[in-house]
């Protein structure tokens, strides 16, 4: 399952990244293998998205978003 | 003289390490630019308590020591290289206590280049309130730093920071953190000993980032690739396994120095106001509302202490025409320097105006739920979701707006928004489009409410922006951009704005304005005084000779003659001669000698068009006296044929040309002073003026 197929309102706990060099930036924020993430609203045009990593929101395109593989 | 110690602030975005540097500064800073990139260069002094001085620099925020931008790798060139000017004899890491873990990412990476480092350890008073608990002394001594609790926003802990500035080591004292070498096992030894290089992760990062660092020679570069090569080392992968192993030895740290009591409290509120502002209909409709806010203040509001600046020259001008000796000297200083000087002090209530606005939106928050709602349209026209401030600005004046695009990251998405903003229909514009409106739309309604001549004005508005969304898509496709265009944005937590950073900022960008794009702007206004003030030898007095002879002083009145005089004294002065050279260039597109004459001169600023107009046809030179003008021009003739000049084809031609034109001085020289360099304001001139020249073409061309 990849992040970006989850609804506003549904988490789940990262597993791996599909592109290394996106991985790099995303860990760098915080969104680490294991970490819970929670998505919590999408922008009105339909992309980007908005969720909660370790404390805090990012927001993040759809494209971005499917290089997460959630567990 | 003992230089002063060097002192640079290190930190993520958002960690408030701007206002810790303007508490410690104040107003003893000064912007500039690092050399290629487009982030200002904040440098400033600070007194410490027993009255020694040390420079303060400002780094650009950013998340690792791996720049993901331009702007980013300020950082690493000014940390690595010891040469670099702005290399720093101790850092102090803003940290955000509300995202320890985050912030101490990039510490352990800046830790391990073993500069002598400080730990100020931000919005300790937010992190309290929402419930974390962090043992400072035990995060102290597990990272054997100082580390200060400090509220920069509200002015706490300062003291206890410059203390600790002044009693900091000259070496490196901070523990290591992670195990660098293992990370790439041999390469790390092999670099550090043939580039003679202390640091085993000062080596890794030069492994990493070599070919990007200004400051490392050719022949360096060949020989660390050389090395990478036979160690097959992946940047990427080594990149990934140090943030992993670095979070490892954060979570240790953090293990019994951070507590979480309760559930975050400020998050819940924040979402709270995120699902009101960034909703499908509301958050549009405020958004609106707030851009229509902007927008009124900057065009309506700015009226009246513009007004004040221009009433205040004209009268400094009348009086010291009055006061000062008769002479070329008086008429320099009056007319050119004076004129020149009104033109850049007149944009200081705009840009004061925009930039509260601007500092409010980002102070609070707000600025990057507008990127996150707007971001998917404005990406498809190759903008991006902070264009749309600069862009509603650019209807006001696109020279506060240009400045505010320093808000945009991203490099390509600033630079297509600063080229497309002036075409932008600005307020400059509407007194010519009202002129050529009057002139040819008739002032009839259709349809019992539709008036022809409003009509008119909305379709150039609707052009305007029509326009510079196509130039931007264009834009998009040719420029190029090495920097990988990334999204991932932290939504920051929703809080009050701080008065004093609003004051600055605005007090920063009008000091800026004023010294830097107002210097182009003053000798530009000479250039251009002088170019219609003079002409070659005796041939402006032989031309107001003429209307010396009797038979005019005695069918005109005086005043009449000096109007007369003004007009001949216009066309037989280099500017005349300049409009006559253009003739046959702008000839196709409608346009005789005498246009050519007022598209020089209000190269100034395209409102000049209506006053020139009124000189050349010898009427009260009044803004506010366009009903005579319009008399006049619609009345003029070509002397050749005998026919009309100002038909509706030339009407309309014009008002395209000024539609499209870079006619702004101010504009370019602002765009010279973001962009640091002529080469954009030159492609931007040239690119405007040749789609104004080829638009104006067809509509004259057709409509003929």
């Amino acid at each position: 399952m990849k992040l970006s197929q989850l609804e506003p309102g549904q988490s789940g706990i990262i597993k791996e990244f599909t592109d290394v060099e996106m991985s790099i930036k995303l860990m760098e924020m915080g969104c680490l293998p294991g970490e819970p993430i929670r998505v919590e609203r999408i922008a009105p045009f339909g992309d980007p998205m908005a969720i909660t990593v370790s404390g805090y929101q990012l927001s993040l395109r759809k494209l971005e978003a499917s290089t997460i593989i959630l567990r | 003289m003992k230089c002063d110690r060097k002192i640079a602030l290190v930190g993520n975005p958002n960690s408030g390490k701007s206002t810790l540097f303007n508490i410690l500064t104040g107003l003893n800073q000064k912007v500039g630019n690092f050399p290629g990139v487009t982030v200002d260069k904040k440098l400033g002094h600070c007194r410490l308590l027993d009255e020694s001085r040390i420079q303060v620099i400002d780094l650009p925020g950013t998340y690792s020591l791996y720049p993901k931008s331009k702007d980013e790798r300020i950082v690493m060139e000014a940390l690595l290289d010891k040469q670099n000017a702005t290399h720093p004899d101790v850092i102090i890491f803003v940290a955000d206590a509300t995202n320890l873990r985050r912030s101490l990412l990039l510490y352990t990476q800046v830790a391990d280049l073993k500069i002598p480092i400080i730990i100020a350890l931000n919005m300790m008073d937010l992190a309290n309130k929402s419930g974390i608990e962090i043992a400072v002394d035990m995060l102290s001594h597990k990272l054997g730093v100082q580390v200060i609790p400090i509220s920069a926003s509200h002015g706490q802990g300062i003291d206890h920071l410059k203390q600790a500035i002044q009693y900091t080591s000259e070496i490196p004292v901070q523990s290591d953190t992670i195990q660098v070498k293992e990370l790439a096992p041999g390469l790390v030894e092999k670099i550090a000993e043939e580039m003679n290089i202390h640091e085993p992760y000062s080596a890794l990062q030069l492994a990493h980032q070599y070919d990007q660092l200004n400051f490392v020679s050719s022949e360096d570069r060949d020989r660390i690739r050389a090395i990478e090569e036979t160690l097959s080392f992946h940047s990427q992968k080594v990149q990934a396994a140090e943030i992993i192993a670095r979070y490892n030895f954060i979570n240790d740290v953090l293990f019994d120095t951070l507590k979480l009591k309760e559930g975050a409290k400020r998050e819940t509120i924040s979402n709270r106001i995120d699902a009101v502002l960034t909703h499908k209909v509301f958050g549009f409709v405020i958004f609106f509302a707030v851009l229509f806010l902007i927008f009124q203040s900057i065009f309506s509001w700015s009226a009246y202490p513009m007004d004040l600046i221009k009433e205040l020259f004209i009268w400094l001008g009348d009086t010291g025409h009055q006061l000062l000796p008769a002479g070329v000297l008086t008429d320099l200083l009056m007319d050119g320097v004076l004129a020149g000087l009104s033109g850049v002090l007149v944009f200081i209530p705009q840009i004061a105006l925009l930039f509260a606005f601007i500092s409010i939106l980002e102070d609070t928050g707000y600025m990057s739920r507008v990127t996150f709602m707007m971001d998917k349209i404005m990406r498809k026209v190759g903008l991006n979701g902070k264009s749309v401030i600069p862009l509603i600005g650019g209807f006001a004046c696109a020279v506060p707006s240009i400045m505010s695009t320093r808000n945009i990251e991203n490099w390509k998405d600033r630079m297509i928004t600063i080229m497309v903003t002036p075409l932008v229909s600005c307020s400059a514009r509407l007194p010519v489009y009202t002129l050529l409106i009057s002139l040819a739309v008739p002032n009839q309604t259709i349809f019992g409410f539709i008036n022809m001549q409003g009509l008119v004005l909305m379709a150039m508005y609707v052009l305007s922006i029509v326009s510079a969304l196509m130039v931007a898509w264009l834009m998009k496709q040719i420029v190029r951009s090495r920097e990988r265009g990334y999204f991932i944005m932290e939504l920051p937590v929703y809080r009050m704005p701080r008065w004093d950073n609003v004051l600055l900022t605005m007090y920063q960008k009008v000091r800026t304005f004023v010294f830097e794009a107002g210097k182009v702007i003053i000798a530009v206004s000479i250039i251009l005084w002088v170019l219609a003030s003079y002409g070659p030898a005796n041939s402006q007095e032989q031309a107001e000779r003429v209307y010396q002879s009797p038979a005019y002083t005695q069918k005109y009145a005086p005043q009449e003659i000096e109007r007369l005089k003004a007009s001949a004294r216009l066309e037989y002065s280099y500017a005349g001669i300049l409009g006559r050279v253009i003739e046959p260039v702008i000839k196709p597109l409608g346009f005789d000698w005498k246009i050519g004459i007022a598209l020089i001169t209000s190269f100034a600023a395209r409102e000049v068009f209506v006053g020139t107009m009124a000189v050349i046809y010898s009427v009260d030179a009044d803004d506010s006296n366009t009903e005579s003008v319009l008399q006049k021009m619609r009345s003029a003739k070509n002397p050749d044929t005998g026919l009309p000049v100002f038909t509706t084809a030339v009407a309309f031609s014009l008002m395209v040309f000024y539609a499209f034109a870079m006619q702004c001085m101010s504009t370019m020289a602002v765009v010279y002073r973001e962009t640091k360099s002529w080469k954009w304001p030159a492609i931007q001139f040239g690119y405007m003026t040749g789609m104004a020249y080829f638009a104006s073409l067809l509509v004259y061309q057709l409509l003929k």
